[in-house]
């Protein structure tokens, strides 16, 4: 894909030398890893907001300070507590059935982490699976595969997503089948293409003539390679599906309105935009942090992986 | 040439046929269409009356052959809420729609082409950074959210804008930022990541070498090489475009066909989504023809193969 973010100069960036050449030892390479990444400030900033995240979605119980689906409409309305009405007892305030905006961001990070990761560990594995197939194999089956996947990808996205989530209904399961599905022909799309272009190397040629079998040859040589191309496609779905998720509730089409989800949030604050803004302000924000992580980890993440690119940053 | 665009031609009509399947069987997936068009507390008899109204009845390859047949003469059904051919319904709301996809098209290209092409020939330079900026913000904000900023800030608080419909002529300026916002993000970052992967290229270093000067090879040789990937993108973008709207347009409350298929779905007026999902992707469809063409035309490696 030519879709590449690159940086202008940072520093310098340590170059491939002998020591971290494939022969390196698993330490040595982790180290220069290390390094490449204290070296890009933003991929730091986003492995901390990351970390930030899933710190709120487990610990939940622990951080939040009221219940998320208490209300008390003797609180209800308050501003964020800088504001002059606020109080600090309700940080980011309350929304119109008094409930704690705080405290719902902090569970409404569950929803989408749970979306995220599941949808993206379904659509990985199924594309990974599929691909491998399509990539080696070759041929007909390759053909039949891709035409799907074309289909798929050709398709007006978000129209479809809305019209299945329309038909099966409002459930975390269900959301997160939809997206893990539809998305898995990207990472069929980029599996293949890797092991195409793995099967054609020279050193799975080698294999082959020393008398490599099938499953060697998958599991020893292709396997592994594949790991960074989908590890970099799934930090930008996964932040494509958080994003897609809150656009089906917004919609009313995700989990139910009485779970706390950022998108329920904003769907909720939006006919209080004139006189209680905040309501779908935060969860908004909260949405552009964790989008924002994941963008700035996968584009290292692609540039680390991408040696070309590497030079091109020097 | 030939070749590539009857290669083109038959991939789209194998994709039309997916789509057709797919949307004739997702009403079905759930086992019953008739449950499913109809009000929870529809009565047994009324499911059955409607079963019988709308053929779901009938043999299930008797009922896709109907579909296909109807489909292609335009015949999407009736609508159950407005009681009104699916079609002309569709017709209908179509204009809004494209408005606001070729306003949203005009605002991406016009804003994220000069700062892609500039980024990508002086990396790092402040004209860069507000480019990568742009790019960042389109993966990362929530368009259906910075529908919601817009709306308090330009429309609630300085009644620049306002806040919905599509009466007067400002009407389309937010809608149509907010629609651009993700398909400008993807056109800086790939005007200059081309760029920036062209200026290495060995027939630069050639033009440098004969001495030509600076704005000599931005113009003949850059650019004309970096402007052909940029067609496809646009092309595959304004398809997103006009498939992406149906959040948007909700917000906004935008007459378009997005409005029509989010306002359909929670009146479990299926059919009409079944057809504005058809028509919706056989005009992306089209579309991707189009941009095939267009880039055979322009691509001298594919035009002379």
């Amino acid at each position: 894909m030519s879709e590449q973010a690159l940086r202008p100069p940072g520093g310098p960036i340590p170059q491939l030398g002998a020591a971290t050449s494939d022969e390196g030892s698993l330490s040595q390479r982790l180290r220069y890893v290390g390094r490449l990444f204290w070296r890009d400030k933003g991929a730091v900033l986003g492995l901390a907001l990351f970390l930030l995240v899933v710190f709120a979605a487990l610990f939940a119980e622990q951080i939040s300070l009221h219940d998320p689906l208490q209300q008390n409409l003797e609180v209800s309305k308050q501003p964020p507590g800088w504001m002059t009405a606020g109080r600090w007892e309700y940080p980011l305030g309350t929304d119109n059935l008094g409930r704690d905006l705080y405290s719902r961001i902090i569970y409404g990070s569950r929803v989408s982490l749970t979306v995220g990761f599941f949808g993206v560990i379904i659509a990985a594995g199924l594309g990974l699976v599929i691909g491998m197939f399509a990539g080696y194999l070759g041929g007909r089956v390759d053909g039949a595969i891709m035409t799907v996947v074309n289909v798929v990808l050709a398709l007006p996205y978000l129209l479809f997503v809305v019209f299945i989530a329309g038909v099966f209904g409002r459930s975390l399961l269900n959301v997160i089948l939809i997206f893990g599905i539809t998305d898995a022909p990207i990472f069929v799309r980029v599996t293949r293409g890797e092991v195409l272009k793995i099967r054609s190397s020279g050193y799975v040629e080698s294999a082959v003539s020393i008398g490599a079998r099938p499953m060697r040859i998958i599991f020893d040589h292709i396997l592994p390679n594949l790991i960074g191309p989908l590890l970099t496609v799934a930090t930008f779905e996964m932040s494509a599906m958080i994003f897609y998720e809150a656009g089906l509730s917004f919609l009313g089409l995700s989990v139910p309105p009485s779970v706390p989800s950022w998108g329920n949030m904003l769907e909720a604050g939006r006919s209080y935009l004139q006189t209680l803004p905040w309501i779908a302000t935060f969860p908004g924000v909260a949405i552009v942090l964790t989008s924002l992580s994941m963008n700035l980890l996968g584009d290292w993440l692609r540039d680390v992986l991408d040696p070309r690119l590497r030079r091109a940053r020097k | 040439m030939q070749r590539y665009i009857v290669s083109s031609v038959t991939q789209a009509v194998l994709v039309l046929a997916g789509v057709l399947i797919l949307v004739f069987f997702m009403v079905r997936a759930t086992g019953d269409p008739a449950r499913l068009m109809l009000a929870r507390e529809a009565k047994p008899e009324q499911v059955e009356e409607f079963r019988e109204k709308m053929g779901f009845n009938r043999p299930l390859i008797v009922q896709f052959g109907d579909f296909v047949f109807k489909a292609f003469t335009g015949d999407f059904g009736n609508s159950l809420h407005y009681r009104l051919p699916a079609f002309d319904l569709i017709l209908e709301r179509l204009p809004a729609t494209v408005q606001l996809a070729v306003v949203a098209l005009i605002m991406a290209v016009v804003i994220a082409i000069p700062l892609g092409l500039i980024g990508g020939a002086s990396p790092g330079s402040p004209v860069d950074a507000v480019g990568r900026a742009i790019g960042l913000v389109g993966q990362t904000v929530p368009p259906f959210w910075l529908a919601l900023v817009l709306i308090i800030v330009f429309a609630v608080n300085l009644r620049w804008f306002p806040t919905s419909g599509r009466d007067e002529w400002t009407s389309v300026v937010m809608p149509g930022l907010v629609l651009s916002l993700g398909t400008m993000g993807r056109l800086v970052r790939l005007t200059r990541s081309s760029v920036l992967e062209i200026m290495g290229d060995d027939y630069i270093r050639t033009a440098r070498s004969k001495g030509l000067s600076d704005s000599v090879i931005f113009f003949k040789h850059a650019l004309r090489n970096a402007a052909i990937p940029l067609i496809t993108v646009i092309g595959v973008q304004f398809g997103y475009m006009l498939g992406g709207t149906v959040i948007i347009e909700s917000v906004f409350a935008w007459p378009g066909l997005g409005r029509l298929v989010a306002e359909s779905i929670g009146r479990r007026d299926f059919p009409l989504v079944q057809g504005i999902a058809f028509f919706a992707s056989a005009v992306v469809i089209l579309l991707t023809v189009l941009t095939d063409i267009l880039y055979a035309l322009v691509d001298p490696r594919i035009r002379y193969e």
